[in-house]
């Protein structure tokens, strides 16, 4: 089955708007949820995070794709983890040599990125049946799902733990502002675990309540759609009796 | 002496879950229920103690080769046989012990606390000294108990809060998040308890 070009490029918006609004991995899927907390204590460090776990999961969706009628389904889980153990080395090593900053301020996270289940769902869940290109969309949409959600915990975070907005320096580039007079008043309850674990409570809670509104809203408008409908059909059927 | 501060800064002041932010997966889907999350704290102590000293093993070849940099690969591939190999021997000699434990162990492959302890493990005790690996293993097994407390405390809150009017957005994850966010803030309290 051949598909336009104009099907195609719809179908490849929707897969990876699917990554990043509907179903996005941190606030609607909950994976991955170590470094969601772990990082964020500031907006950078999210999203070099997020730019890290991208890449694998890009590279992983794509090689865990084309192999996907070579691979033996028994042992399809070990190599999944090992394609994606391979990837994240090559980012522990290109990020050492380049951004040793960044390398320093991820720590043990950055290893970890091989358990993050979000990368191995996807394989398992998508690029073990959709062709090559799907894949590497999925992937780039979940990615910057995951990106985006790291930025916004961090910038929460940083704004009322250290008093500042994406302050800090990412491969050389220094970028942000640090607000002095508000430095005075941060809350380091913030920076702190406890404060990692109430921002991404109150924002899942948040983003809870605005899906609802928007269903509740939807429902509304079927409803009255139908009802339009329905008195349409009488009027009709009122006329066809007169 | 030291290995009572090791132990007691295993299980409270570093406390994996609640400061170190490691195995936060399995701490918010299984503690629902209070014997779920002890089967999986069970599991969970068993495997990182278990997993601390054969990854010390492999990182001694890794060392003796100079091929530190496939640390990641070679630990969670250790990790995924390891776990693979436990399920198989619990099966075959001690099923009463599978049937508590066995639906938890494949869960463990990804969780991240377990190759959190190896490589942590290898960066704080190293591999030259043979204490190295007693400390590595203590550490793994009480970084587990650490973990099992927290997962508990949680699961006893959680079965508290079925009957509690939450409001409709909070439920679920949400809530849970706060109440580990507020567990979170009695442990900043044991933080400076060892130096």
């Amino acid at each position: 089955m051949k598909r336009s070009f104009k099907q195609n490029m719809i179908k490849s918006g929707a897969i990876v708007s699917n990554g990043i609004i509907t179903n996005n991995p941190v606030f609607r899927l909950v994976l991955g949820t170590c470094p969601v907390l772990a990082v964020t204590t500031s907006a950078v460090n999210g999203l070099g995070m997020g730019l890290a776990a991208t890449f694998v999961l890009l590279c992983s969706n794509m090689l865990v794709s084309a192999l996907r009628r070579v691979i033996p389904d028994k042992v399809r889980i070990p190599a999944y983890v090992l394609i994606i153990a391979t990837f994240v080395t090559v980012v522990q090593m290109v990020l050492r040599k380049f951004i040793p900053s960044l390398y320093d301020s991820l720590g043990i996270y950055l290893p970890l990125i091989v358990v993050n289940c979000i990368i191995l769902a996807r394989a398992e869940a998508f690029a073990s049946t959709n062709p090559v290109l799907d894949s590497a969309l999925d992937g780039i949409g979940m990615g910057l799902g995951f990106t985006a959600a790291l930025m916004l915990i961090g910038i929460i975070r940083e704004f009322f733990g250290s008093g500042s907005f994406f302050f800090g320096e990412l491969a050389g580039i220094k970028m942000g502002w640090q607000f002095s007079a508000l430095s005075d008043f941060s809350m380091s309850i913030f920076i702190l675990p406890a404060g990692g674990f109430l921002v991404f409570g109150l924002l899942m809670a948040a983003v809870n309540a605005l899906t609802d509104y928007a269903q509740k809203k939807k429902d509304k408008a079927t409803q009255m759609r139908k009802s339009e409908i329905k008195a349409k059909n009488e009027i009709k059927s009122e006329e066809v009796a007169l | 002496m030291t290995y009572f501060i090791l132990i007691i800064g295993a299980v409270f002041v570093n406390n994996f879950v609640l400061s170190q932010f490691l195995g936060i997966c399995p701490f918010l889907g299984v503690s629902k229920k209070i014997d779920t999350s002890l089967g999986m704290g069970m599991a969970v102590i068993f495997v990182m103690g278990i997993a601390s000293i054969f990854t010390w093993l492999i990182q001694q070849v890794l060392v003796a080769f100079s091929i530190e940099y496939l640390q990641t690969i070679a630990f969670i591939l250790v990790i995924a046989a390891l776990v693979q190999l436990v399920e198989m021997v619990l099966k075959k000699f001690m099923p009463s012990l599978y049937s508590a434990l066995g639906v938890y162990l494949p869960l463990i492959t990804t969780n991240c606390a377990v190759l959190g302890v190896a490589i942590l493990n290898i960066q704080a005790f190293g591999i030259e000294t043979a204490s190295s690996l007693l400390q590595s293993f203590l550490n793994g097994i009480f970084s587990g108990v650490g973990f099992t407390l927290a997962i508990l405390l949680l699961a006893g809150i959680r079965e508290r809060m079925t009957n509690a009017d939450v409001p409709k957005p909070f439920r679920g994850f949400p809530i849970t998040l706060i109440s580990a966010c507020i567990m979170s803030m009695a442990f900043v309290a044991f933080s400076g308890m060892v130096g």
